[in-house]
């Protein structure tokens, strides 16, 4: 360990490496048919001899989860190994039932991958090393009770919940690009339909090692691991604390000791979990419960066949055959369910009469803006909205030949999205139809000239700003119905008139 | 190839066994003449050989993902040396 | 039947000491059951037979302790398939019998609660660690029993006890239920009375489980058809490995004459097959079970079943005394080894090595049977030994495996029949198939068993 005293001016570069583990949304465990849904069940009933390691139990191999680990590896640019096993990981810990861990240790099903990461304009290429499956633990429920014991309560239902684990090379520069590497992993396996990726529920979490060197070399100093972040925002937070907290350790000539430090998330910091003086020896031996599975290349093609496309991919067609802008196009494909629903409504009837890049160009307006806002606002998932494609299409067909104006589209989707009823019923019901009528509008801006004497004083002092407040008050009159270049037209020749 | 106290006290540790001071030297003894035999296995040349990790002649045995029924509740715990309500309970995990 | 397997078991018991629990209660609606079958003629060839069960085959409801205070009070919520299958039958367990403990001894002295005699002379061990099933079957304490081999567990004692006792291959038998000591070696097999009773067994037992991912799918055959009581055109290989100086001279001349009716009855000897990596086989053996089994015991951590020491302060330490008061000498050394084994450092030296010397030895078997069918070897190098003879010697212990351990590193078959006795004591013969050779071995076994009366002999047990 060589440490400079006289580090004041040196360029220091960070690099982290990330672990991802991801928990595989298969119906049933990785290693027995008890449900793996563990999260609302009651204690300790998603448990069987398997799972909760009782003598004489034997695992079996959930091969949907071996496919969805292929179907990472795939996505992530790997190879698929075409002979890997599972292995013992040894570690005693209460939480982990068989007292070892069935894992993979030398023989991952996908290895030497990468992904592109953008971050700010510039592309760095990140390696994967390896895509491996293994098992979830049982939870620690840590309690403190009347009498002032600390202890644990264990719950099984996790217990062997399939895991898969993307380790990265450490090829990752900064906080942000580590929060964007992250993203896009999480963007894949939700794309992949493989996880629920819940950061929040420990669906998807990460881990990561982090080291600060000088630039230009490739000593890095000792490395530390940082767990317990919890959202991507902390993974932001965690490295960046961490990465000044090293620099300044090492500008103070002090030591860097390796180390797993957790963040803290309400007061954001990492504190020091345990030393790795005492390394652990895993012990790792290949699981001779569980006979080697030997890939065959054509197993590999039938999944690479059905690989659904990812968001990177789907960005590009967008652009490409809707003649979308980048920005709304990766908008768009942020999650799968609403670029499918996209794609859905621009299959509707509905909008088979309109030119496609404009229909595009239309739904997009009204999906990245008001039914987004809608979204947002009632916290409902777009999977569940009770507007179908079909009545969007016909929404925007609406407001595209001018029946309804703008403000109108926008009370008639709302309504759409409360009551599932379809906007053509909504229009007539709520007598939203857009006034075009120049007669009908002069009558009604007669109306609001009347009512507004002072305005009408300001306008022929030559206040245009009082133009726009009688529009506004015709708009009031007729809830928005009236056209508006009409209405203004006809308030300029009432006022010439009546001069 | 004897083992040195130092050595059998990492393996206990690393086995989570306890063992007492006179556990350690016999422990020493014991397992070091097991080990001293082992030492035959040094005259086998075994460059160019594979492993046999098992004998089954079977590969890619794997099930589909089907849920099947899991223990009642009360037969997961019926075995529980210390139990709190529906759970399993231990003193504290704090790290050594 | 099973009022008067019930009887004999008080009558001997206090002399054999066969049972860890004996059932019969169960025993007792099972048999009742069976006479229902029976009377409805919905019968097997098992149906009301009494059988025993080693006691590392989980039962549902009846404790499981694999003879260790680890497990004295488990009661598992779930019966291994092979109990399963045995239930199907309408069999009527009768009990539980003692073992070396969780499997690893050869003499059943390690049994935490107390060892088991020899029905033969009960100053003697009757093997292990299926020693409590081996001797239940030599003094009529059942019609059949189950054992698990990992090194010779089912035929070192069959031997020890002169009764049938059959190793199938690797894979044949479902593991599932059978607590596991190494699981790349174990394997569950019958103890019987004769040969027949053993294919009929064996016709029960195997097949391939969804619940274990190492059983065969290979189709069952029916067993019973290869019992022959003729060996023309059978090729019988003696090794010479097996007769050498590690073996008693009475064991060694007692096997010649066995050879000798084999022969008479229409095989070929081939006394030219050499395995010459049987002398590494020991410590292959004693690297790769105490590795696995040092994982497969690493859950008995005093959390979910099983003893659990509570009096100390932290987990850890409760964890660490837990297996110190609930493992046995013979375990925790056992432990100790398939740590170090794999740890880091050694994991090459030790783990890796010895697997790829059960390369060579897999392959040494694989050449063999290409000039024979079946091998014919004494079952252990010695008879049974007296009680405490070999307790303080672990070395001296694991070499009265030697004889055995090959079959489980080559997964491969092996039974041991009755061959003779010295002075009384029995001798067994052992006979090995190459993977899925169960009918050879049968067979083989049947024309001898045919022509000799050794399996008609019975202990007089000293009371």
């Amino acid at each position: 360990m060589v440490v400079s005293q006289t580090t004041k001016n040196i360029d220091y570069e960070t690099v982290i490496g990330l672990e991802v583990h991801v928990q595989l949304s298969t119906k049933s465990k990785m290693y027995c048919s008890c449900s793996a849904a563990y999260s609302s069940a009651p204690p300790n009933t998603h448990v069987c001899p398997v799972c909760l390691g009782l003598p004489g139990s034997l695992p079996v191999i959930n091969k949907q989860a071996v496919e969805y680990t292929m179907m990472m590896g795939l996505a992530l640019n790997c190879n698929i190994a075409e002979h890997s096993h599972f292995d013992r990981k040894s570690y005693p810990y209460p939480d982990l039932m068989k007292g070892f861990q069935i894992s993979q240790y030398d023989a991952p099903l996908a290895y030497g991958g990468w992904i592109d990461i953008e971050t700010e304009q510039v592309v760095n290429r990140i390696r994967i090393t390896r895509v491996h499956l293994e098992e979830d633990v049982s939870k620690l429920l840590h309690q403190t009770n009347s009498l002032g014991e600390i202890y644990s309560l264990v719950d099984v239902n996790r217990s062997g919940v399939p895991l898969m684990e993307v380790v990265s090379e450490p090829d990752i520069r900064s906080p942000e690009e580590a929060r964007h590497y992250l993203m896009t992993l999480h963007s894949i396996v939700r794309y992949l339909g493989i996880s629920t990726g819940n950061m929040e529920e420990g669906s998807f979490r990460c881990d990561a090692n982090i080291s600060i060197r000088e630039r230009g070399t490739t000593r890095s100093n000792n490395k530390v691991e940082v767990k317990n972040m919890n959202s991507f925002k902390a993974v932001y937070q965690a490295l960046s604390f961490e990465a000044q907290r090293q620099r300044e350790l090492v500008q103070k000539g002090e030591h860097i000791s390796m180390e797993t430090r957790g963040w803290v998330d309400n007061k954001e910091i990492t504190v020091s979990q345990r030393s790795k003086e005492y390394a652990h020896d895993y012990r790792y031996f290949p699981e001779p419960d569980l006979p080697p599975l030997v890939i065959e290349r054509n197993w590999v093609t039938e999944i690479q066949k059905n690989m659904p496309e990812l968001a990177q991919q789907k960005r590009d067609r967008f652009v490409e055959q809707y003649g979308l802008s980048l920005y709304d196009a990766s908008l768009l494909t942020e999650s799968r369910a609403l670029a499918d629903y996209f794609e859905t409504c621009l299959k509707s009837p509905a909008l088979q009469n309109l030119p496609k890049q404009k229909a595009a160009k239309e739904l997009s307006n009204w999906l990245l803006g008001e039914f987004n806002r809608l979204l947002n606002l009632s916290n409902i998932d777009i999977t569940r909205t009770k507007i179908t494609p079909q009545m969007m299409g016909e929404l925007i067909v609406f407001a595209n030949d001018n029946i309804i104006n703008i403000s109108s589209g926008k009370v008639v989707l709302e309504v759409m999205f409360q009551t599932g009823k379809i906007a053509k019923d909504i229009i007539a019901e709520m007598n939203l139809a857009r006034i075009g009528d120049t007669s009908a509008i002069d009558e009604i801006v007669k109306q609001a000239i009347q009512a507004n004497p002072d305005a009408v004083a300001d306008y022929k002092r030559g206040k245009e700003q009082a133009l726009k407040f009688l529009v506004g008050q015709v708009m009031r009159i007729s809830k928005g119905r009236a056209d508006a270049k009409i209405t203004a037209e006809i308030i300029k020749q009432n006022l010439i008139e009546g001069e | 190839m004897a083992l040195s106290r130092e050595e059998v006290e990492h393996i206990a540790r690393l086995a989570r066994l306890g063992i007492t001071e006179a556990d350690k030297d016999k422990f020493c003894d014991q397992l070091s003449n097991i080990l001293e035999q082992f030492q035959t296995l040094e005259e086998v040349d075994t460059n160019n050989v594979l492993p046999t990790a098992q004998v089954t002649d079977r590969q890619n045995s794997m099930r589909e993902d089907n849920i099947l029924p899991s223990l009642p509740q009360d037969a997961v715990l019926s075995n529980a040396p210390w139990r709190e309500q529906e759970y399993f309970r231990v003193r504290a995990v704090l790290e050594e | 039947m099973t009022r008067a397997v019930l009887e004999r078991i008080n009558k001997v018991e206090p002399a054999v000491h066969s049972f860890i629990t004996v059932t019969e209660d169960i025993a007792l609606k099972q048999a009742e059951k069976a006479d229902e079958l029976l009377c409805k003629e919905e019968t097997t060839p098992l149906t009301g037979i009494p059988v025993l069960i080693k006691d590392v085959m989980c039962t549902q409801g009846t404790r499981t302790t694999c003879a260790s205070r680890m497990l004295e009070n488990f009661i598992p919520p779930y019966n291994a398939t092979v109990v399963e299958k045995l239930n199907q039958c309408g069999t009527v367990m009768v009990g539980k019998s003692n073992m070396d403990e969780f499997a690893m001894g050869s003499s059943t002295e390690n049994s935490a609660f107390f060892p088991t005699h020899n029905p033969w002379d009960v100053d003697r061990v009757p093997g292990g660690s299926s020693g409590g099933s081996a001797a239940a079957i030599a003094a009529d304490e059942a019609l059949f029993a189950l054992g698990s081999d990992t090194g010779g567990s089912i035929r070192q004692p069959a031997g020890f006890c002169s009764v049938v006792g059959l190793k199938p291959t690797y894979g044949r038998v479902s593991r599932f239920g059978l607590v596991a000591f190494a699981s790349s070696l174990d394997q569950i097999g019958p103890f019987t009375k004769d040969i027949t009773d053993c294919a009929l067994v064996l016709n029960a037992i195997a097949g391939q489980d969804s619940r274990d991912s190492t059983s065969s799918p290979r189709p069952v055959p029916d067993y019973t058809r290869a019992l022959i009581p003729d060996l023309h055109g059978i090729r019988l290989g003696v090794p010479q490995e097996f007769f050498g100086a590690g073996i008693q001279p009475d064991v060694r001349e007692i096997l010649e004459s066995a050879i000798k009716k084999l022969e008479e009855l229409g095989a070929s000897i081939n006394r030219d097959i050499s395995l010459p990596h049987t002398r590494y086989a020991l410590a292959v053996y004693y690297i790769i079970a105490p590795s696995e089994a040092s994982t497969n015991l690493a859950r008995y951590d005093g959390v979910k079943y099983g003893f659990s020491y509570r009096d100390a302060e932290t987990m850890w330490d409760n964890m660490d005394a837990t297996r110190q008061f609930g493992f046995g000498p013979e375990v925790k050394r056992r432990i100790m080894l398939g740590t170090y084994a794999l740890s880091a450092g050694y994991y090459d030296a030790y783990y890796l090595k010895a697997q790829k010397v059960r390369t060579l030895i897999r392959e040494d078997y694989a050449r063999a049977f290409e000039k024979c069918d079946a091998l014919i070897t004494p079952s252990s190098p010695s008879v049974p030994f007296k009680l405490g003879e070999k307790v303080d010697d672990p070395l001296q212990m694991y070499l009265s495996d030697i004889c055995t351990i090959p079959a489980n590193i080559a997964g491969i078959p092996g039974i041991s029949i009755p061959a003779g006795f010295s002075d009384g004591l029995p001798v067994g013969m052992q006979i090995m198939a190459p993977q899925f050779g169960e009918e050879i071995l049968l067979r083989t076994a049947f024309a001898y068993e045919q022509a000799t009366e050794w399996h008609l002999k019975k202990p007089q047990v000293k009371l």
